[in-house]
């Protein structure tokens, strides 16, 4: 059983939490991921590492509530446990020698970059922040990529705060006008990412995108999580769980990958609508 | 003593009929009476050269414990199979008996040989049902052995080491205890209770087993002994599934079969109202021909498909799993298409709707005929594709069980410990040593896939060579 020390909510969707297990957070660095599942009868679901404290050995996940188990996970509160969680699972960000860098974020997908941002201005990185929300109600994490990153441009599909626009608007202007990154590192909807290489590729800018397809063991054995990169014109099958999640952006198959994703949609929806009406019937 | 029994037949196993099977997933076989258990035990001549032991991976004295069944010691029986076989109850029911211990059997000379593994496993259930004796363990020696991996291999190595006295930690990736047999095997060939029960004793014994944690990431090998484990075990099992490279296998309903039985017998996606989601019903294709095939095809039959194809590019002569699994699966009602093999998964496209929820999920399994040709280096005719012989199998799930690679999460943070071409960790055969000091490995981390007693064999010669390195040292 691990303990969950921390319960915050970042916004109405979106919860962080800080669990205790210490053997993950000895071990965890940004662009990792977790496997947990809340209770005895729950699936296993797939986390990315929002952070980690090694001394409390304490690793902080933010998730949105957008499925029946993330609603049993938001259920629980701070001091109780929930039955599973192991990793830290995945390969790590590479960041070595990197020294300037655009980090673009999408809704929750920036509590994933939020700690890529972070290692890098740590190692003395110029770190550019582009991070995007559907609108303000939604923001989540501005002060921390602040104080991350030399630049900030905060976006809103609604204009209802910072920008008006999706996040290639301010990309294609540092681009157009000449600005250099020796990297683009962009985490959130598959749609988003995909429109972010889209963008930088005419500037030849390496382009990493982390992907977050179905799994279920996330240890390299189901082939669940498999996705087809492109590369030399050959598509070659690649599994999240042990060769990713981060990937070469320019090879990614993104149309597959959001077909593959909807796979269980129905289910999805019919699994949220019934644990929604639990949870309504426990309030009453 | 009764006089022995000289029927040319074994006592047949009791089984679920075949169209209720089909639909549920309780036990199929249900097990021998204790008369029946008696009586097929007198078909045993007790030879005194006992061909059946040499058969058997792991040595039981099989004609010990059949003669304590005449006598009606079922707990005396047990006791001789305990000291052998860790596992009795699993390898009583998923043992591939008719290649090993009773394919030498000699009754088997004219008429069936013994059944072997039919009793074995009467006598490992009568004990469950009647016994919560826990084995004897030696006096703790002091010395910790780590055994990665709690599937067949690692229990195996686990309970020898424990029964010596060894303190031993089994670390499990998963969050349950049992590897393939929990997440692979499905519920109606071994019933997940049984596995339970066996690690269950390995608890009481003093095995302590953590699960979430995946040697390799969680913990490296090194860190293993520099917490204080003097040899380490690898049972990591097998790895990622193979696909066979052809179109469409990433459309929607094309699984792996590890996916698929993953889904449906750790994440119990059978039940009616599962958590982690399913598809069930429809038409299924299984492509490949072993026992994994089986099981995946037999789930897809219970899970309320309405066909199942078994889809494979030989023929039935060349077919490797278990014949007993054939025969259970052909009375159930799936379809053999032989002489069969995938050429490209089509995919459903609505031109006029690109939202059409239908839009990029299995429509059909374009295959082509084979014949077959010269024998290949190991002496199997090799399968040629029939020229403009191509058709269209009408399924809407497409499930890959053509073998797996072995995991590369060990071998990627364990210097020193050496792999070959196939990714497999090379080991000597007679101890299970690898390539780095105090590590021993075995199973399908060392073979690729292949059988839950092959596996227990490799944990009890490593846990032999592991007492002895340790004894040494």
């Amino acid at each position: 059983m691990y303990r969950i020390v921390t319960k915050k909510v970042l916004n109405p969707t979106v919860t962080l939490m800080e669990i205790e297990a210490p053997f993950v957070a000895a071990k965890a660095q940004p662009g990792q991921f977790i496997i947990l599942r809340v209770d005895e009868e729950g699936e296993r679901i797939p986390l990315t590492v929002a952070g980690y404290d090694r001394e409390r050995g304490t690793v902080k996940i933010i998730f949105q509530i957008v499925g029946a188990t993330t609603m049993a996970l938001n259920a629980k509160e701070q001091g109780e446990f929930i039955t599973d969680f192991a990793g830290p699972l995945g390969v790590p960000t590479e960041l070595e020698g990197l020294s300037k860098v655009l980090i673009v974020g999408g809704g929750v997908g920036c509590a994933i970059a939020l700690p890529i941002a972070e290692a890098l201005a740590a190692q003395g990185a110029e770190v550019t922040s582009v991070i995007g929300f559907r609108n303000k109600d939604l923001l989540i994490l501005e002060d921390e990529f602040r104080a991350a990153s030399k630049e900030l441009f905060v976006m809103t599909d609604d204009g209802s705060y910072g920008r008006q626009g999706n996040v290639c608007v301010p990309i294609n202007e540092m681009l157009s006008a000449g600005q250099t990154f020796d990297r683009v590192i962009t985490i959130g909807p598959l749609i988003m990412m995909k429109f972010v290489t889209l963008a930088t590729k005419p500037y030849g800018i390496p382009c990493t995108v982390s992907m977050n397809p179905i799994m279920i063991d996330g240890t390299g054995m189901c082939g669940g999580c498999r996705l087809t990169l492109v590369q030399d014109g050959k598509r070659v099958t690649k599994f999240a769980c042990v060769d990713g999640p981060d990937f070469n952006g320019y090879e990614v198959d993104f149309d597959e990958a959001m077909s593959r994703g909807a796979m269980y949609r129905d289910f999805e929806h019919h699994k949220y609508e019934e644990a929604c009406n639990l949870f309504k019937k426990e309030v009453k | 003593m009764a006089k022995p029994n000289m029927s040319l037949k074994k006592n047949p196993m009791p089984t679920q009929e075949p169209l209720v099977r089909a639909r549920n997933f309780d036990e199929v076989a249900l097990g021998y009476t204790e008369e029946m258990a008696i009586d097929e035990a007198l078909r045993c001549l007790n030879c005194k050269n006992m061909p059946c032991v040499a058969g058997c991976p792991v040595n039981i004295h099989i004609p010990a414990f059949i003669e304590r069944i005449k006598e009606g010691d079922f707990e005396g029986a047990y006791e001789i199979i305990h000291k052998t076989s860790g596992l009795p109850a699993v390898c009583g029911r998923v043992c591939p008996q008719e290649t090993q211990c009773e394919a030498k059997c000699v009754r088997g000379i004219k008429g069936e040989p013994v059944g072997i593994g039919r009793l074995e496993r009467f006598v490992a259930d009568y004990h469950n049902a009647h016994s919560d004796n826990v084995p004897k363990t030696a006096p703790k020696n002091g010395h910790k052995v780590a055994i990665v991996g709690s599937g067949p291999s690692g229990l195996t190595c686990a309970s020898d080491l424990a029964l010596l006295g060894y303190e031993v930690t089994v670390f499990e990736a998963l969050h349950t205890a049992g590897g393939v047999l929990v997440y692979g095997i499905p519920e109606f060939r071994l019933p997940k209770a049984i596995v339970q029960k066996e690690v269950d004793n390995l608890k009481a014994m003093g095995v302590e087993i953590m699960t979430n944690m995946i040697i390799g990431k969680t913990l490296t090998v090194d860190e293993l002994f520099g917490m204080g484990f003097e040899a380490v075990f690898i049972g990591s099992g097998a790895g990622l599934p193979n696909f066979m490279g052809i179109p469409g296998e990433s459309l929607k309903g094309v699984y792996s079969a590890n996916e698929f039985l993953t889904r449906s017998n750790l994440m119990k996606a059978y039940r009616d109202d599962p958590n982690t989601p399913i598809m069930k019903g429809g038409r299924v294709a299984v492509v490949g021909g072993g026992n994994v095939a089986m099981d995946a095809a037999r789930t897809a039959l219970r899970l309320g498909a309405e066909k199942v194809y078994i889809v494979y590019r030989r023929s039935m002569d060349e077919l490797p799993a278990r014949r007993e699994e054939v025969e259970h699966a052909e009375e159930e009602g799936i379809e053999f298409r032989l002489l069969c093999n995938p050429v490209e998964i089509l995919g459903y496209e609505n031109p006029e709707d690109k939202r059409d929820p239908k839009n990029g999920f299995v429509s059909g399994m374009k295959c082509i005929r084979m014949e077959l040709g010269e024998p290949d280096e190991r002496g199997r005719r090799r399968p040629i594709a029939v020229e403009g012989s191509e058709f269209v199998l009408d399924v809407d799930t497409v499930i890959m069980s053509i073998g797996t690679s072995p995991n590369p999460l060990i071998k990627a943070t364990t210097a020193g410990l050496e792999v070959n071409r196939h990714g497999g960790i090379i080991v000597e055969e007679a101890t299970g040593k690898t390539t780095k000091d105090g590590v021993y490995a075995g199973g399908d981390a060392v073979t690729g896939a292949a059988t839950v007693i092959s596996a227990m064999g490799a944990g009890k010669v490593a846990a032999k060579a592991i007492d002895d390195y340790l004894k040494s040292k």
